[in-house]
Parts: structure tokens; C-alpha cells; sequence
């Protein structure tokens, strides 16, 4: 039996406001337990919520950026159930009419080819606090900073059919919501994760089989291992004649499996109803044009512009605009270097991308920066050192021993392109290889490479490469 | 009687409330009462009537982003029940 | 001293005739003797009243005082007061002790007013007689048998029985104007949006709305002026400027179109409730107004429709209750359902969990449209009839309750019974618009209530209206015997 997956996303964005969506409390990560809770966020009798007007600005960037409808009026509800984490007993959030609606996103998958994925909606709502189940005197801690912290949550359409389809849709939603500088789109700290709704079907079904909801993943990695298990397991319970039961999952990324939630399976009657504390979110068009206007250029506009504008492949076009910041580093290097596209991205996804990767820094942390990477690129293409040299520049530079030039300078790593100074080492290198000469003029042809490496080393790597192997040649072949 | 014993039971149970064995027979009589009086509501045409959420008319006012609220955790942990290191206690929760 | 109106303490206080200590310390003891047959204080703050009071001389005494500087005033125990307990009427709250005032208590305060104690009601002001509170019913000083009216029934009762001269109250369904009514004084339920919610504990957040039980309505418009207007913290706040209300108390009502609502007049009124609200009607004829009959078809819907809004909001707001963070928690949960099911079980009173019951289901799946959102709709059809009423009308009238007080424990076994008694003051809170009672006369020696009803912000005008009335009337000085 052929069987077809069917996945959608809930994507839960934290916003970067500096305060809470309905309190004065600092959102700040990190903080020691409830000491940014608030009465508002405590769920305090007498206690009302006022609406950051920074959350509702960033929902509506990001239903501007996505092509979606924002509502001219968006309504918040109450979703009651009973939890620690959730104060007042319920969470205030959107329900029939959400802020952004009916939206789509291109979606550039590993192979380079794209799909679109249909966006339900994206609503505003309440994040709840975090329930620790560590022993404190055999009970549960509830630590309420996090209750309050804003969050977009945006829904897909079940568009995609397999675990890595649903991966690089969760990645193109990270990078534009950091774009749009709308979520730090921090995964450690939970501030980006998602729910997965899994089902399958059989091939050419037009029904959807039942789902189940895995909740909270919080790395791409675990998106795709839950979703793969989940599929798995779905599969292996229909091919056995069982049936799929709908209910919410939770995956165990040690044993790398989802299992049922016991706290959530009584079956949910959330009595959405209007919140009689907040009045319609109603937004007058001057408004949302003032906010289109400060919209950036989006990573699929960049992304094109790259290819377009540098000749980069589209796999270096994505890899150099999955970030707004490494977009713009890029740049830069290619304006002070005034071109040789191919070379700075090259670099930057090379050489840089590496250093930052083991020092664990983004690229707004780099040692190194955009110019002094330029100004090195520069003595490259000026012949001044050979890209091999320039490697041992970068390094020198990233530890901090000064400018290109100054490094250059200090360590005497200045190309020699002066042909009589490199045919000097050369006879002084064959007259100390007598029996390598032999061999290699009785037809060992590889013996070349030993040549090249013994005129690198006596020029500590100096000499220029393409010069040495056509002096080389020339003088082997006696 | 419009409600029958299980749904008062599956209402209390959504709305968290213990009702005793002794209780419930007089629960269930005054609130069926209850249900069967707003019942009358069905008879009002309501056709083409938008429904009212709210007695006033205006939008949400949007407040500006700023942090006013500085930490009181123990002012405010006073009518805690228990606290244990700054956390709220509640029995084992099980996930 | 305990006789006189607010406009008139505020005269004595300003001329130095007495201070607010003294008068502070005459009411206490008054409430020291009084009150243990009544009921109407859940906490009386001695201390607290006696140091602000103080205050309140002195800045009498660098000529800084206001009108309000130096007069004693009673919070119901709804309104969050820093630093006292803040019961609710409720054995979940038994033990919570406020961090912060509401913006009424702290305008209030800020006014120079003093705060003799938190005043009884029904628990979670769910109720029209007062006889849900944990802290045992209020009794009506009329007549200690009957009822004070609820659920600002230990406000009205203190204000009749002059242990304060002002108190304020809650307005959710009748709160306000039912018990003013019961006592025989004044009282003012505003514009929804007109008051800040902000510290007032939630019963049903789009029909509560904060106000004042006073014996007077020029008192009314004293204290409602400082304690109304724009709160940053309260989103359904309205922003429009408080005009001065004092100010206008005097303007003529010549050529005041009133309408009476012929479904108020029905049979369900006690004849005799009814010869007092057209006697009344007789005195505004003589003061220039004009009388006409108009029609509000779906006021017979309002209690049903209320019965379903209110619950549903209420099962929502009383959820925060849990036994987590603050109030009521039972002995030993077992686990975590237990602790809620127990604590809300314990801490609530019937009537209270009642509501949240009835609340809970119309709002479960299944339910929502033919109950929530029916009731909705019918809320707008109410509204709406009102609406049509003011093209034509300034003001309604009509009575504030079907009947004087009636006894303790008389309408406590069937709830629609209870339900019912709100017939004339339910539908002003599904419209938000601002309503008054006033008193118009003595039923069998018990006092009974005109309600004067208006379009939204029409505050000033009602207390116009209600003022030139009492001007030509003495039903506002009666006092309780004994008191």
C-alpha cells in the first residue's frame, strides 16, 4: 500500500516587544521565577488588559509580508480551560477573526525547487507560564514570568507532504520573522516552535485521514524525527487494522518517539467567546500603509536579487539570505570590494561562515568585519597574496593581529611574482631532488604536485601558484 | 427536567467544581429551571439582527511598548497559598 | 452631624464646625452600635479612617481641601483596597488581601475622602437580596425582616441607616438601583465606560459598571465626578470629558420629554409601587416635563438574555479562582484536579457556582449559538429599542423593582423567582446605558424607587432630573426608625 503524509504547522512566534502583550511586565528572557509577573499576568481579581500596540504593528508586518489579508477589525476571545501555567483560566486570544488571514509563502526546498504553502491564518494571543516538574517537595513549581509574552501564532494549510517539506517551511517563517525583526526567532529559548498536525492517507485519498498534534517542537531536528516517528507509527497501526486516534502527542527527543499526553486527554471544550475586557482591534488603512512602508526588502526578494544581481547560484543566494544580517554583510563586502561576487560569497560562506560556527557567534558578532574582509579580499585579486595565504590573513585577522595589509606587512606573506626570484628556487629545488627529477622525466608524472609543495615550502607559500606550475612545467620538462 | 444527571456532571467537571452525591439531584433540578427559563429566548426573531459582544462603541485603544511593572514577587506571593523558591505549588502535575 | 447630606458635611468641615476626625469617629461608633443588627460591613478599618481623616484636617487646614476633603465614605467589598482585605462577600477571597486600590478607591482617596470599611454583599454580587454573602445576609433598616436589596445591599443599608453618608456600589443587573431603592435613597448606576473596572472585581465585565448610593443626587454628582473618567488601565474606559455634574443640578426641566415604557407598568407591579412611580410623574408634569407612553417589546427578554450573558462572562472571570496564587485552597489535594474541583467547590457559595454552571453551558459546544449567541442578538434588539425610545424621549421612567423590600429568605428557594425581582433594571445594563434610582414614596411603610433611565453619558441630565425632583419632594430625608 502507497500511503501520502499530510502535514500542517502551527508555528508559535514569540514577538520581540520589550513588554508584555496585555501587561507593563518585561518579557526579558531568562529572569528568576515570577518576578516579571505582574498583577495583570498573576491573573489578579480586578485585573484588566490593555493591548500592546507593538504586538498588533509586528502581526500586521508579518500578514503584509506574507501577502495575507489583514482584518480591518480582529476580534479577541477567550479560550477557557484549566492549567497552572494559564492564570485567569483562560487565554486571551483570537479566534473567528484573527488579525492576518488567507496568506501564501514560497518555500525554496533543499533540491532548489519551491513549492507554495497556503498560510490559514496568523492570530495574536497570550503566551502561558511554564509549569516545572522538577521535585520541589514532590509538587510542581509554576513559574509565571513567561505567562503574557505575546505570541503570533501562525497556522498553515495542510500543504506538505513529507517531514522535510515541513522543515524548510518552518525555516523560510524563522527567517522571515527575524527579517521582518518581528521574533528573535530564539529556538533554545522557546521563543519559535511549533505543533504538527500528522496524518496519512492512502495515495489519491482525497479525505484526510485523523491527525494527531505533536506539541512544542523547538528544532528543526525535532520537527523532522517527530514527524518522521509519527508517520511510522500511523502507518503501522492502519497496515495492522487499527486506527489512528486523534489526540496530542509530545515528542521525547531521547528516545526519540511521541507518546500520548495524559494531561490533555479529556477532550477539550475551550468556550471561545468574545473577551468582554477588550474591545475590536480596529485598524485604519493609513495605518497599515505607514507600516508597509517600513517593511525591509524580504529574503525571497533578496534571494532573487542575488542571483540576479551577482550571477550567485541559488544555493548560495539562500545560504547568504537566511539572514537579514549575513545578507547585509555580504553586501558590503562586494560594494568596498567592488564586485567579484562570486569570490566574497565564496568567503563568506567559507571561511567566515566556519570561523563563526566554532567560535558558536552570528554574523553581527564577527571578528572580522565587512570591511577588513573586503580591504583582504582586495590584496587577492591584486595578486598581493595567494588565496592560500590569505586563509592564514583571515586567521591572523580573526584573532586580532591588525588590517590585512598590516599582517602582510608584519609576516612578509607577500606573493613573489617575480619570475627570476621563483625560477631560482626552482633550480635550487630540483638540484636537491636528483632522483625525483629522474622519475619524473621517466614518465611519473604525479611527481609534479611533489615539485609544486617543495617551491611552496622553500617561499613559505609566497610564490604565486599559477606562476610556479608554468615555470615548473617548463623547466621539468628540461 | 432539561438536563439529565451526566451533563451536570460533565459541566461541573469542565468548570472544575466538586459536587457531592448529596448535592447533585437539587443541582440538577435548579439549574434544568435555570435552562429552561432562558429557553424563551428561542422565541425572539432574531433574523438579520447582528449579534452585541459589547455595550460600547469603540475600537481597541493600542497602548504604547514600555515596560512599567517592576518586580513585587513577594508583595505579591503574600496570598500565595504555597510558595517554594518563588514558584507557585501545585500537586505533581503529569504530562 | 450623621443627618447631613455630603454638601452639607463638606460646608461644616470647610467652616470648621467639626472635624473630619470627629465626624469620622461619630460614624464608627455609630457602626459600633448600629451595625451588629444590620450586617452591612464585612470589615470596618478603624485605623485607617481615623489616620486619613487626620489628613484630611490638616490639608483642610492649609485651605488645600476639596469638596470631598474630610468626608467618610464606605467601599462594597468588591473594589480592591491595598493593604485590607478584599472579601467579595465570598469564603475564596475570606483571606486575600489586596497589593492595590482600584482607580475608584485611589480617586477617591486622592479626593481627600475616607474610608470607614469594605461594605457586605452577595457573593461575587451575584444576587438581588444579599443573601449569598459568606458574611451572612444584610438586613433592610426599614424593617430587619426584609431584605436591603443586592448586591450592593451592605452599601445601601449603611447609607440608610446614616453610618455613612456615602458608599459605593456596583451596577451589574440592578445592584445599584435595586437596593437604593429598598432603602430609600439614591442611587447611580453610569454609562458602562464611564467608571474605571480597574480594581473592581469582575462579576460580568461588559454589563458591571461602578457607582454610588448616596441620599441625595446632588451628593451623587459630588462624588460620581471624582470618582468617573478615562483610566489607562481599563481598555473599555471611555474617553470622553467628565462634565461638572454639581454644575448643572439646577437647570430647568420645562419642556423635559419623559416616557414611560409601558411593559414598567405592567401587571407585575404592586399597585400600590405603581400609584407612588405616577405620583412622581404628577410633580415632574408640574415641573414643566412632558409624560408619554412609549414601548420597549423585548424587555421581557432582558432577564433571560442577561441570565445567559452574565453566567457566561462570570464562568469565565471566576475562573482565575483556583487555589494557586491567591485566595481559598482545600486541605490535602490529592492531585491537581482535586485541588481545583475542591477549592472551587469549597470556596464558592451555591448561587455563585450556580451561575458558573449555567454559564459554563451555554457556552459549551453545542450550546454557543443557541444560547451565547442568541442572547446576543436579543441583547442588540434591546438595545436598539432604546435607542428608537431616545429619538423621541430624554429621559425613561418608570419603577426601579415590581415591589417594596420583600422578607429574608422569601424568593432563596427558587432562583427565577429571584431572577425576576430585576425585571425593570436589567435591560439598562444589557444597553450600558446609566440609570437612576431615586426615592418616590413608602409601600406598607417600605420604600420604593423611581428609576430614571437615560441615553449614554447623559449623566448630568438624569442627575438634573433627579435633583429637581427631590427638590420638591421629602421621600429622600425619610429616615428609618431608629437610625
Amino acid at each position: 500500500m502507497e500511503w501520502e503524509t499530510v502535514i500542517g504547522l502551527e508555528i508559535h512566534a514569540q514577538l520581540n516587544t520589550v513588554s508584555k502583550i496585555f501587561s507593563g511586565a518585561s518579557t526579558a528572557y531568562g529572569a528568576e521565577p515570577n518576578t516579571q509577573a505582574c498583577l495583570v499576568d498573576l491573573g489578579y481579581p480586578g485585573q484588566l488588559p490593555v493591548l500592546n500596540g507593538e504586538a498588533v504593528a509586528k502581526a500586521v508586518k508579518f500578514g503584509l509580508a506574507t501577502g495575507s489579508k489583514v482584518a480591518r477589525r480582529s476580534v479577541f476571545a477567550r479560550k477557557n480551560y484549566f492549567y497552572p501555567d494559564l492564570p485567569k483560566g483562560y487565554q486571551i486570544s483570537q479566534f473567528e477573526l484573527p488579525i492576518v488571514q488567507e496568506g501564501k509563502i514560497e518555500v525554496v526546498l533543499e533540491d532548489g525547487s519551491t513549492m507554495l504553502v497556503g498560510l490559514t491564518r496568523a492570530h495574536l494571543e497570550e503566551d502561558a507560564g511554564k509549569s516545572l516538574h522538577e521535585d520541589f517537595k514532590g509538587k510542581t513549581g509554576v513559574d509565571l514570568n513567561r505567562a503574557g509574552t505575546p505570541l503570533l501564532e501562525i497556522v498553515s494549510e495542510p500543504d506538505m507532504r513529507n517531514a522535510k517539506q515541513a522543515v524548510a517551511y518552518m525555516k523560510t517563517i524563522h527567517t522571515l520573522v527575524r527579517y521582518l525583526d518581528i521574533s528573535d526567532g530564539n529556538m533554545q529559548e522557546g521563543s519559535f516552535r511549533c505543533d504538527a498536525n500528522v496524518s496519512v492517507r492512502r495515495k489519491g485519498s482525497e479525505t484526510f485521514g485523523t491527525r494527531s498534534e505533536i506539541k512544542n517542537l523547538n528544532s528543526f531536528r525535532f520537527v523532522e524525527r517527530a514527524i518522521n516517528f509519527e508517520v511510522e507509527r500511523q502507518i503501522d497501526i492502519l497496515e495492522s487494522g487499527g486506527k489512528v486516534v486523534q489526540e496530542t502527542r509530545l515528542y521525547d527527543s531521547v528516545k526519540d518517539e511521541t507518546r500520548s499526553m495524559r494531561s490533555k486527554e479529556e477532550a477539550n471544550d475551550y468556550r471561545y467567546f468574545p473577551d468582554p475586557d477588550l474591545l475590536p482591534v480596529v485598524l485604519e488603512e493609513g495605518y497599515i500603509e505607514d507600516i508597509a512602508a517600513t517593511l525591509p526588502e524580504l529574503p525571497a526578494q533578496k534571494r532573487a536579487r542575488f542571483i540576479g544581481d551577482f550571477g550567485l547560484s541559488a544555493y548560495d543566494a539562500g545560504v547568504l539570505t537566511a539572514s537579514r544580517e549575513l545578507g547585509d554583510y555580504y553586501e558590503h563586502v562586494v560594494e568596498r570590494l567592488g564586485g567579484e561576487a562570486k569570490l566574497a560569497s565564496n568567503w563568506v560562506t567559507g571561511e567566515l561562515a566556519g570561523a563563526l560556527n566554532r567560535a558558536g557567534l552570528d554574523i553581527s558578532q564577527s571578528a572580522v568585519g565587512p570591511q577588513a574582509l573586503a580591504d583582504m579580499l582586495g590584496r587577492v585579486v591584486d595578486n598581493t597574496i595567494s588565496g592560500k595565504i590569505a586563509k592564514d590573513v583571515f586567521e591572523a585577522m580573526w584573532s586580532g593581529e591588525g588590517t590585512a595589509d598590516e599582517i602582510i606587512d608584519a609576516r612578509g606573506l607577500k606573493q613573489i611574482t617575480d619570475t627570476s626570484a621563483i625560477e631560482s628556487v626552482i633550480d635550487q629545488v630540483m638540484a636537491a631532488s636528483p632522483g625525483q627529477l629522474a622519475d619524473y622525466r621517466s614518465g611519473k608524472d604525479k611527481l609534479f604536485g611533489y615539485f609544486v609543495g617543495q617551491v611552496m615550502k622553500a617561499t613559505q607559500g609566497k610564490a604565486n601558484p599559477a606562476q610556479v606550475n608554468e615555470l615548473l612545467r617548463q623547466k621539468l620538462a628540461g | 427536567m432539561s438536563l439529565t444527571k451526566q451533563e451536570v456532571e460533565s459541566v461541573a467537571r469542565l468548570a472544575r467544581l466538586e459536587i457531592t452525591e448529596g448535592e447533585i439531584g437539587r443541582v440538577v433540578e435548579k439549574l434544568s429551571s435555570i435552562i429552561d427559563f432562558v429557553d424563551q429566548l428561542q422565541t425572539a426573531n432574531t433574523d438579520d439582527v447582528m449579534p452585541m459582544a459589547h455595550p460600547l462603541d469603540m475600537g481597541q485603544r493600542l497602548r504604547t511598548d514600555e515596560i512599567f511593572e517592576a518586580d513585587q514577587r513577594n508583595r505579591y506571593q503574600v496570598n500565595a497559598p504555597e510558595v517554594e523558591a518563588g514558584l507557585y505549588l501545585v500537586p505533581k502535575v503529569i504530562e | 452631624m450623621h443627618k447631613k447630606t455630603i454638601a452639607e458635611l463638606s460646608r461644616s468641615l470647610q467652616a470648621r464646625e467639626f472635624s473630619s476626625v470627629e465626624l469620622t469617629r461619630h460614624l464608627l461608633s455609630r457602626i459600633d452600635a448600629l451595625d451588629g443588627g444590620l450586617n452591612s460591613f464585612i470589615t470596618v478599618t478603624a485605623e485607617g479612617a481615623l489616620a486619613a481623616a487626620a489628613a484630611a484636617d490638616e490639608r483642610i487646614a492649609r485651605g488645600e481641601g476639596g469638596p470631598l476633603t474630610g468626608i467618610p465614605l464606605a467601599h462594597k467589598d468588591i473594589f480592591c483596597t491595598e493593604g485590607v482585605r478584599t472579601s467579595c462577600g465570598s469564603r475564596m477571597l475570606d483571606n486575600f488581601v489586596s497589593p492595590y486600590d482600584a482607580t475608584v478607591v485611589s480617586r477617591l482617596k486622592d479626593a481627600g475622602m475616607v474610608m470607614l470599611g469594605k461594605t457586605n454583599m452577595d457573593e461575587f454580587a451575584m444576587g438581588s437580596s444579599n443573601e449569598t454573602s459568606f458574611y451572612g445576609p444584610v438586613h433592610n433598616p426599614w424593617d430587619l425582616k426584609t431584605v436591603p436589596g443586592g448586591s450592593s445591599g451592605g452599601s445601601a443599608a449603611a447609607v440608610a441607616a446614616r453610618l455613612a453618608p456615602v458608599a459605593t456600589g456596583t451596577d451589574t443587573g440592578g445592584s445599584i438601583r435595586q437596593p437604593a431603592a429598598l432603602v430609600g435613597i439614591t442611587g447611580v448606576k453610569p454609562t458602562y465606560g464611564r467608571v474605571s473596572r480597574y480594581g473592581m472585581i469582575a462579576f460580568a465585565s461588559s454589563l458591571d459598571q461602578a457607582g454610588v448610593l448616596t441620599r441625595t443626587a446632588e451628593d451623587a454628582a459630588l462624588v460620581l465626578e471624582a470618582m468617573s473618567g478615562f483610566d489607562p488601565r481599563d481598555s473599555t474606559s471611555s474617553p470622553a470629558p467628565v462634565p461638572c455634574y454639581h454644575g448643572s443640578l439646577q437647570e430647568s426641566l420645562e419642556g423635559l420629554r419623559v416616557g414611560v415604557p409601558e411593559e414598567f407598568m405592567d401587571e407585575g407591579l404592586d399597585s400600590e409601587n405603581r400609584a407612588a412611580v405616577e405620583a412622581a410623574l404628577d410633580v415632574y408634569r408640574a415641573l414643566g416635563a412632558t409624560v408619554s407612553t412609549v414601548s420597549l417589546p423585548s424587555l421581557a427578554l432582558s432577564v433571560p438574555t442577561y441570565y445567559v450573558v452574565a453566567p457566561a462572562e462570570a464562568s469565565s472571570n471566576l475562573s482565575r479562582f483556583d487555589g494557586v496564587r491567591f485566595g481559598y485552597r482545600c486541605d490535602d489535594p490529592a492531585d491537581l484536579l482535586d485541588l481545583y474541583q475542591r477549592s472551587r467547590g469549597e470556596g464558592f457559595g451555591d448561587e455563585v457556582k450556580r451561575r458558573i454552571m449555567t454559564g459554563t453551558y451555554v457556552l459549551s459546544a453545542g450550546y454557543y449559538d443557541a444560547y451565547y449567541l442568541k442572547a446576543q442578538k436579543v441583547r442588540e434588539l434591546i438595545a436598539r429599542e432604546f435607542r428608537q425610545a431616545f429619538q423621541h424621549v430624554d429621559v425613561l421612567m418608570g419603577p426601579t423593582t415590581p415591589a417594596p423590600a420583600f422578607e429574608l429568605g422569601a424568593k432563596t428557594t427558587d432562583p427565577i423567582t429571584m431572577y425576576l425581582n430585576d425585571i425593570y433594571t436589567i435591560a439598562v445594563n444589557l444597553a450600558g446605558l446609566p440609570g437612576v434610582s431615586i426615592p418616590c414614596g413608602l409601600v406598607q411603610g417600605l420604600p420604593v424607587g423611581l428609576q430614571l433611565i437615560g441615553p449614554h453619558f447623559s449623566e448630568a441630565r438624569l442627575l438634573n432630573v433627579a435633583h429637581r425632583y427631590q427638590q420638591e419632594s421629602d421621600w429622600h430625608q425619610r429616615l428609618p426608625v431608629g437610625y
